[in-house]
């Protein structure tokens, strides 16, 4: 195997963790990996940034709202210390930035393989429900709104309960007016506008990780049921099934976008027994470590999309295999934080 | 998803009456019971060969055994685990 140098985002390893540490642990496990894993954080305490088994080095880069000629000066600061072949990201909010500067990104030698920007916005939450039409799947039904008024009259439409979402991240149930506005103030404050309304289905929830090869076909996916959850629904353990139903989805939505690059599928069985679309997240998710378990190890697939080759990944796995969450506390010297708020950058 | 005759046959059963469904993560718990009336199921027995075995091998009446298993069946029935019956 050649030696990778792999820059990878989200770091933030909290109750509601980012991909970022789980797609690294997945590129370290690979056999035979030889290369560098340069850690890209927006935070100086993303507990990532501490572990030394994980990271060679870490820099911060200025948040996605600075601007993508921000970022890409501090990416040719960082490229003065560091090779940089791949650059894997992690978090909805950077990879539109990252998407439009893939050619620029080229340019300096380091490669990526994201979705387009056409891509982002057809999966996008805003235009989900056009895209399940498009695949015969159902979607609860969903409003985007953009402030109270019209949040009021959507969800005297779709009525209580009712999920609130924000564009990028979090989730509220609301059962009321109240809730719903509350709900709101939470998620306008950080994300801003629109704020998605969805109607609450009950059901069986199922998650699928996938890899699209950007001409219509899957590399490999695994299907994920959570069986333990936090108080703020986020998956604390899953188990690896094995479900053609959800597969077949996962074929048809990278086929009918010809996607590329990491996703997410978030499902839902009703009692009805329908299955209905909740979410595609355009990257890998945070449980991610669990396709490596399973011996389908997507994020080291990425690198080597992105580097012009094509993965060969197993198609069928094991069912039964869990990831059960960890709480651990790293320890950290004050001069690591020193590094990160003065010179913005930390080695191991 | 899976209809429940293909997720009947596709369940991983083991000795000591755990149970997991490969399709959807749920798991269960039966006793030694329950454990007989699954294989039973697996092999295609009607409701009829089931009863017949409860009866001899607890030695109960035909209608105890009757309401026992269509108890049971029925709660398989709620988890989606078989069709019909």
């Amino acid at each position: 195997m050649r030696e990778l140098h792999v820059a990878v985002t989200g770091l933030s390893a909290t109750d509601n963790p980012a991909p970022g540490v789980a797609v690294i642990r997945s590129l370290r496990e690979q056999p035979g990996w030889c290369g560098r894993i340069i850690g890209l954080a927006y935070d100086a305490y993303e507990p990532g940034i501490f572990d030394p088994r994980l990271v060679d080095a870490v820099y911060l880069l200025p948040y996605p709202s600075a601007g993508k000629e921000a970022v890409l000066q501090r990416l040719d600061e960082i490229l003065q210390r560091e090779r940089i072949d791949v650059l894997l990201p992690t978090l909805d909010s950077e990879l539109s930035s990252f998407s439009q500067a893939a050619q620029q990104l080229a340019a300096r030698g380091i490669r990526t393989f994201l979705p387009t920007e056409d891509q982002l916005k057809r999966r996008s939450k805003a235009n989900l429900a056009a895209l399940a039409k498009d695949l015969g799947l159902r979607v609860p039904e969903s409003a985007a709104v953009t402030d109270f008024r019209s949040a009021e009259k959507a969800a005297d439409e779709i009525g209580f309960p009712l999920m609130v979402k924000g564009l990028f991240y979090e989730a509220y149930r609301a059962a009321n007016s109240s809730e719903l506005f509350a709900a709101m103030q939470a998620l306008v404050t950080r994300w801003g506008y629109p704020v998605i309304l969805q109607e609450y289905v009950p059901g069986e929830e199922y998650n699928l990780a996938g890899l699209g090869d950007g001409k219509g076909g899957i590399v490999s996916a695994v299907c994920m049921k959570k069986v333990s959850v936090t108080d703020r629904g986020k998956g604390w353990a899953g188990v690896s099934i094995v479900n053609e139903q959800l597969t077949d989805v996962a074929r048809a939505f990278v086929k009918a976008l010809q996607w590329r690059g990491g996703f997410e599928l978030e499902m839902l069985m009703s009692d009805k027994e329908e299955l209905n679309l909740i979410e595609i997240n355009p990257r890998f998710p945070a449980w991610i470590y669990l396709t490596t378990a399973c011996g389908i190890n997507l994020p080291y697939a990425y690198c080597l999309l992105a580097s012009g080759e094509q993965p060969r990944m197993p198609q069928e796995y094991e069912p039964g295999i869990l990831f059960v969450r960890c709480t651990t506390d790293l320890i950290a010297r004050v001069k690591q934080i020193e590094d990160l708020l003065t010179r913005r950058e930390i080695h191991y | 998803m899976a209809d429940a005759n293909r997720r009947l046959k596709t369940l991983a059963i083991s000795d000591s009456g755990f149970i997991f469904d490969p399709s959807t993560g749920q798991t269960f718990t039966t006793n030694e019971t329950g454990l007989d009336i699954f294989r039973m199921l697996k092999e295609e027995k009607s409701l009829k060969e089931i009863t017949l075995f409860i009866e001899n091998q607890y030695d109960v009446d035909e209608d105890i055994a009757l309401r026992d298993v269509t108890q049971f069946l029925s709660q398989l029935k709620t988890y989606r685990l078989i069709d019909g019956f």
